[in-house]
């Protein structure tokens, strides 16, 4: 990857956390940690993995996402917002009543949501089936699938990476936020995990560790052809990552806070955007 | 439809029959697939699945798993057919099922086999008497309770074609013979097996013929008893109830299910909204179920022809 496209995808995730931000802003709250930590992920896959049609939402033989940390929903809809999906004012409805961005993934809700998600562990059984169907239909796609390691906890998620190796579904792509925390606090006490990565390979995945941040390790992760097995993908994360303030705040899953403060954290991210942007100048 | 109840039991199993008709829709529609959670060998469709793998999907004892696979599926263009035994195709995925199917549209139908005591000598853990209860919490799902093999041969492929979530619950074995073959059926529309002016029956699977056989006793005895085969139970035949109701100013249902939230639960919900009329039940009473061979369990449970006479008697007297 290139100086320039790994500065375009790093300016485009600030641009996905100042979106996101202002959108749990006009709502003073809403599941801030998780969101933050994915958004440089989906910045690359939005920015320059995934095969879509912002004009033909539906088209069937696209590159799918299934976030399967369904709570994240807000940064999905920052990125789509800003991909065009649909209009950037529509950020600020976030689970006002009647809205089409409720706090947590609804495909039959949101224009390039891929998949409904919210019960956690139920995104990865179904994005299994999705990339199965896919392949079964002839599709040339992939299924990016995004779990949280809290998630993790719940058995379904390991019935779901069984099968993935288990019958090769090698257009899916897991992908784990390994942020180290989940609501009730530090994962590795509520529930630790032990070694991701390992735990995946036993499973009988091909998997790898990247930065949760880095751009060109997720581009070069993300994209590597699956050579006979699916491909696990474990983000060495942090929960609310990008804003200082939150990422040292313990409880940062779900925050509410005055205006002032979601005005402090995007200043915190526009000095970064700002900086790159300088940069490429 | 044509009634040929002898009193005996149905020419074929619920097995057999599925056998056949699931390898049949598979080969005559290409959007059919077919899942299973390691119990393919009870339903009869193990030989065709080993040939046919890319149509039939053992995704292991995962039944959570299943579910989501097979909504992903549908999301992706398919229509699966999903199977497990009764409690693990119910309460054991009943989230994925709430979630991942009926509230994100992604339809797909459910057969959940050996239900209430037809489970048998598996015994209470796979006895489900909840089933029922559970899917017709699902807002929209469509609910049956399979008569016999001539029923299901004509019902089962509407369902499949049918939107939204749909569960069956059928015996492996066979349940008594009601109809002939070829019957015809319409979803949502309760069939009348008989009428009688003075108390109506409704009956669903595995009590259909229990019901019929009562309608003879009571015969014997100058009552005269209308016969309803109530096999959707949900969304439910109201019209027909409430006509049945008005006719004969009684009703007695009979379930093989826990006496809350199933068939019992259904009728009286429309009854009293219609056409309020003194309502008996032949239910499974708030219990867990035991092992034991069927006939055993119909008694222990109080599934029995002798039962629905002595309800049906007892509510009579109540008009």
């Amino acid at each position: 990857m290139n100086a320039k496209d790994k500065r375009d995808l790093q300016i485009f995730a600030a641009e996905i956390r100042i979106a996101l931000l202002e959108e749990l802003k006009a709502r003073g709250f809403g599941h801030i940690g998780g969101s933050l930590s994915i958004c440089d992920v989906l910045a690359v896959l939005y920015g320059k993995v995934m095969n879509y049609k912002v004009e033909d939402p539906k088209w069937p033989d696209r590159d799918k996402l299934v976030v399967s940390k369904g709570h994240a929903g807000p940064a999905v809809y920052a990125t789509l917002a800003l991909k065009g999906f649909f209009p950037m004012e529509e950020l600020k409805t976030l689970n006002r009543p009647g809205t089409n961005l409720p706090s947590h993934c609804d495909k039959n809700k949101t224009v390039g949501i891929d998949c409904t998600t919210g019960s956690l562990g139920q995104g990865t059984s179904q994005a299994v089936g999705m990339a199965l169907g896919d392949k079964l239909k002839g599709r040339k796609n992939r299924v990016f699938l995004i779990v949280g390691d809290g998630e993790s906890d719940e058995g379904q998620v390991w019935e779901a990476a069984m099968f993935t190796a288990g019958k090769n579904v090698d257009n899916l792509v897991w992908i784990v936020d390994d942020n180290k925390r989940q609501l009730d606090g530090y994962t590795k006490d509520i529930m630790p995990q032990f070694d991701m990565r390992a735990k995946f390979e036993a499973f009988g995945f091909d998997a790898v560790r990247v930065p949760g941040n880095d751009v060109e390790a997720l581009y070069e992760a993300l994209t590597k052809p699956a050579n006979g097995k699916p491909i696990a993908v474990i983000m060495d994360n942090v929960k609310g990552s990008g804003v200082k303030a939150v990422e040292e705040t313990e409880a940062n899953h779900s925050m509410n806070v005055g205006a002032d403060k979601w005005d402090s954290f995007i200043a915190e991210v526009q000095a970064e955007l700002d900086a790159l942007k300088k940069e490429g100048i | 439809m044509k009634v040929i109840y002898n009193g005996g039991p149905d020419v074929k199993g619920f097995k057999d029959a599925f056998s056949v008709l699931i390898p049949e829709m598979l080969e005559a529609d290409p959007n059919l697939i077919y899942l299973d959670a390691d119990l393919m060998s009870c339903l009869g469709t193990a030989k065709y699945a080993r040939t046919h793998t890319d149509r039939c999907i053992n995704v292991g004892i995962a039944e959570a798993d299943m579910i989501g696979i097979a909504a992903g599926l549908a999301a992706a263009g398919f229509n699966p057919i999903c199977h497990s035994f009764g409690p693990f195709a119910s309460r054991r995925c009943f989230d994925q099922v709430f979630m991942s199917a009926a509230y994100a549209k992604n339809d797909m139908t459910i057969i959940g086999t050996d239900p209430g005591v037809t489970a048998a000598m598996n015994g209470g853990t796979h006895m489900p008497f909840e089933d029922v209860a559970l899917y017709r919490a699902i807002p929209g799902a469509t609910v049956i309770d399979a008569a016999d093999t001539a029923q299901l041969a004509d019902i089962f492929p509407k369902l499949v074609k049918r939107p939204g979530v749909k569960y069956i619950r059928t015996n492996r074995k066979a349940n008594d013979l009601v109809y002939a073959e070829g019957s015809e059926f319409e979803l949502g529309k309760g069939v009348v097996l008989r009428e009688g002016k003075d108390v109506t029956i409704v009956a669903a699977g595995y009590l259909v013929g229990k019901a019929l056989g009562a309608a003879e006793k009571l015969a014997e005895k100058g009552i005269e008893a209308t016969v309803i085969d109530m096999f959707t139970i949900k969304p439910i035949d109201e019209a027909l109830l409430t006509e049945c109701a008005k006719k004969t100013g009684c009703v007695v249902t009979a379930e093989n299910h826990n006496r809350f939230g199933g068939l019992f639960s259904a009728v009286s919900e429309a009854l009293s909204l219609n056409c309020p009329v003194p309502v008996g039940y032949v239910a499974v009473e708030d219990e867990f179920g035991e092992v034991g061979p069927v006939d055993y369990l119909a008694e222990r449970f109080g599934l029995t022809i002798d039962h629905i006479v002595q309800v049906a008697e007892a509510t009579i007297a109540k008009k």
